[in-house]
């Protein structure tokens, strides 16, 4: 996984609650077998103006210039300011997939759905979850002002205004420890194979049905 | 001795070790593999050089993208195949045992779990499936996860976990004749939200959650997740041990006698702490139909289409305009007078042997309504679809109109060839009713099978309560 530790970059806003993980990766681009090129079908259903499917050229596509993300000004994003509990529904990790190909890697909220938070933190995507009352101002501030960026700093835990305003935003130890280290999860499991072989063997005699089929 | 929510019991039984922040590694009994979110995870072994940790705990089934017409002759469209044929590849690579499309095991990933004794009470369960929460309702604890942790659970067993908070819905008294775990489901989230559980581990307890069947149950757990939930839980009772006994892969013999006595510890103690309690009263919840573009915009059948005027907040007030629009409602229209085109009975919510039964009671004798174009019954699995032949269901949903298909998550989000056509409105069994989710364009309304087999005959949503069967 690629570390995440600061970013100075443009800010678009997405302003809908409850912004399914449906909605950031429609259900025909989960046919891929693969991690990557999910970008160019990022709220594809938003998006595009003609239907999506896997493998069509997106380039020739007709875009929505109404949604967000297609606007001139917001061109190059690289932090997303959305609303309550965004990327609820599917576990589908295709979403986080899509959003870090698009060049997305912070996305901030006042709430987040915990299977999509955690996804995000798997592919060095920072979910920040700012008070409502931050992230309603951040709306407005982006909306009045072109080129809009935000500066955000996982070590210090805090995201800074261009006019210098400073919100500070609570973070789990360890998903930092492995944003800011780009850390492998299963390498720092397999520290504890030991441990895990003797739960095992307490787990065969104390249920041992469960090992039975 | 403190006293412990089944939650807690549960957690504290997996827990490998424990960091001083409270980061944990969660041993996992039970991983359930699809085709969609399972290829990458195998990629993923592939590339390290890793192999399963532990292959028999890891059961695999094809089933989002399985045609549900004839299918003797294989899956014609070429990406779908290709996902299908890619988990036949994995799980022979690895050796994993998996139902294959054409074994009449087959079907969806939560219906087949509990029907064959693969879950188990007092198992973690895992499955990059959000609905991976139905299994709760066997008094496990079973979360839906991402596919960076199906390659981890596979590589290690385990999985990196911080314990989520208690919560306890309380559904208190009996439910009225017609009222249905899914409109209870329904009016839990209409209550809580779509937000209303995010950090939280339910719990359901109350009268009306013991007086539901297991199938039941897995329709309520099922639906954690349309709350934001971590994961949905049910105790242990009758009848879950009742359920389990004698399925193909429930523990036989001394064995069984041993799991029972083990599982009947398996609900929260007198006094045990919950972070936050909510009580419904069972008898106030009446037949519910979503009108909107997330399970929490629900109403009851009596109801009308709310009016986004009424909203104060403006965010929500946005919301329900666009949801509005998509859904082509005018506000402050009876839920009476919306007219469905389309029928869709199945999903791993609502398509067990049943849900079947409830809605072939509704539909006996009776045609599809001039307005509804077409209706689908798509069973839960292959020993569902069989067992409904068996009590002749089958012959009642093709006398009415309904086709009769194969098993798979079909139309709940239309990765096979089932899906919505843009405008096309839909009373569904399913658990989303979000923007495109059955097609893009389709227009979802939730509700239980006795509900949208009112709607079928009838033409339009009405109260199921006032038809006579």
């Amino acid at each position: 996984m690629q570390a995440f530790r600061h970013l100075n970059g443009l800010v678009a806003p997405l302003d809908r609650s409850n912004v399914d993980t449906d909605a950031i990766i429609p259900k025909q681009f989960l046919k891929s077998i693969k991690r990557t090129g999910f970008g160019p079908n990022l709220f594809d259903e938003w998006r595009y103006r003609d239907h999506g499917e896997l493998g069509m050229d997106c380039s020739k596509r007709p875009l929505n210039p109404d949604f967000v993300l297609n606007q001139p000004r917001y061109q190059g994003v690289q932090i997303l300011l959305a609303r309550d509990n965004f990327g609820c529904g599917s576990s589908r990790e295709h979403a986080p997939w899509a959003i870090l190909d698009f060049g997305i890697r912070v996305v901030i909220a006042p709430s987040f759905a915990d299977i999509f938070a955690n996804n995000c933190c798997k592919n060095g995507i920072l979910p920040v979850v700012l008070s409502s009352a931050e992230v309603s101002r951040l709306f407005v501030e982006v909306d009045a002002t072109p080129g809009y960026c935000l500066d955000v700093d996982l070590e210090k835990q805090r995201v800074t205004t261009p006019g210098g305003d400073v919100f500070t935003f609570a973070i789990d130890d360890f998903r930092k420890k492995c944003l800011l280290e780009g850390l492998d999860e299963i390498s720092l499991t397999m520290q504890f194979v030991a441990e895990i072989k003797d739960f095992e063997a307490r787990r065969m005699l104390a249920e041992p049905w469960l090992f039975s089929g | 001795m403190h006293a412990k929510t089944l939650y807690d019991k549960l957690w504290k039984r997996h827990v490998v070790r424990c960091d001083d922040d409270g980061t944990c590694l969660l041993y996992i009994d039970r991983q359930l593999v699809h085709e969609v979110t399972s290829p990458q995870a195998f990629e993923g072994l592939r590339l390290t050089g890793r192999r399963p940790w532990r292959s028999a705990a890891n059961v695999a089934v094809p089933d989002h993208n399985v045609p549900t017409t004839d299918r003797s002759g294989g899956i014609a469209e070429p990406l779908s195949r290709l996902q299908v044929e890619t988990l036949d590849a994995n799980c022979a690579e690895f050796g994993i045992n998996e139902f294959v499309m054409n074994d009449v095991r087959q079907g969806i990933v939560h219906i087949i779990g509990p029907e064959q004794g693969l879950t188990l009470p007092g198992m973690t369960i895992v499955c990059g499936d959000s609905h991976t929460s139905t299994h709760g309702a066997l008094g496990t604890l079973a979360f839906g996860i991402g596919t960076s942790e199906v390659e981890h659970v596979l590589a290690t067993q385990c999985l990196i976990q911080k314990k989520a908070r208690n919560m306890l819905v309380s559904v208190d008294g009996q439910a009225g004749r017609g009222v249905t775990a899914k409109d209870i489901m329904l009016a839990i989230i209409g209550e809580i939200g779509t937000a209303g559980g995010t950090g939280y581990v339910i719990e359901y307890g109350g009268d009306a959650i013991q007086a539901l069947s297991v199938e039941g149950r897995m329709t309520v757990c099922n639906m954690s997740i349309e709350a934001g939930a971590k994961a949905g839980m049910i105790a242990v009772d009758d009848k879950t041990i009742a359920y389990v006994k004698g399925r193909p892969f429930a523990p036989k013999g001394d064995l069984w006698a041993q799991a029972e006595a083990d599982w009947r510890t398996l609900h929260s103690d007198p006094g045990a702490h919950y972070d936050r309690i909510v009580h419904l009263d069972a008898a106030a919840i009446q037949p519910q139909v979503t009108w909107g573009t997330s399970p929490e915009m629900v109403t009851t059948i009596d109801g009308r289409v709310p009016d986004p005027a009424d909203e104060p907040d403006p965010v929500k007030r946005e919301g329900m305009k666009a949801a509005l629009e998509y859904m082509g409602l005018a506000a402050n229209t009876p839920i009476v007078e919306i007219y469905p085109d389309t029928v869709f009975l199945g999903s791993c919510t609502n398509a067990r042997i049943e849900d079947l039964r409830a809605a072939a009671a509704i539909v006996k004798g009776h045609k599809l309504a001039g307005n509804i174009k077409r209706a689908l019954v798509v069973p839960g699995s292959g020993l569902v679809k069989k067992q409904a032949e068996e009590e002749g269901l089958d012959t009642i949903f093709k006398a009415c109109g309904f086709e009769w298909r194969e098993a798979g998550c079909s139309m709940c989000l239309g990765m096979n060839e089932d899906r919505l056509s843009p405008k096309e409105r839909c009373a569904s069994t399913s658990n989303r009713n979000f923007e495109g989710r059955q097609g893009q364009g389709g227009r979802t309304h939730l509700v239980s099978p006795a509900m949208a087999a009112a709607a079928a005959i009838t033409g339009h949503f009405i109260d199921v309560r006032t038809l006579e069967v």
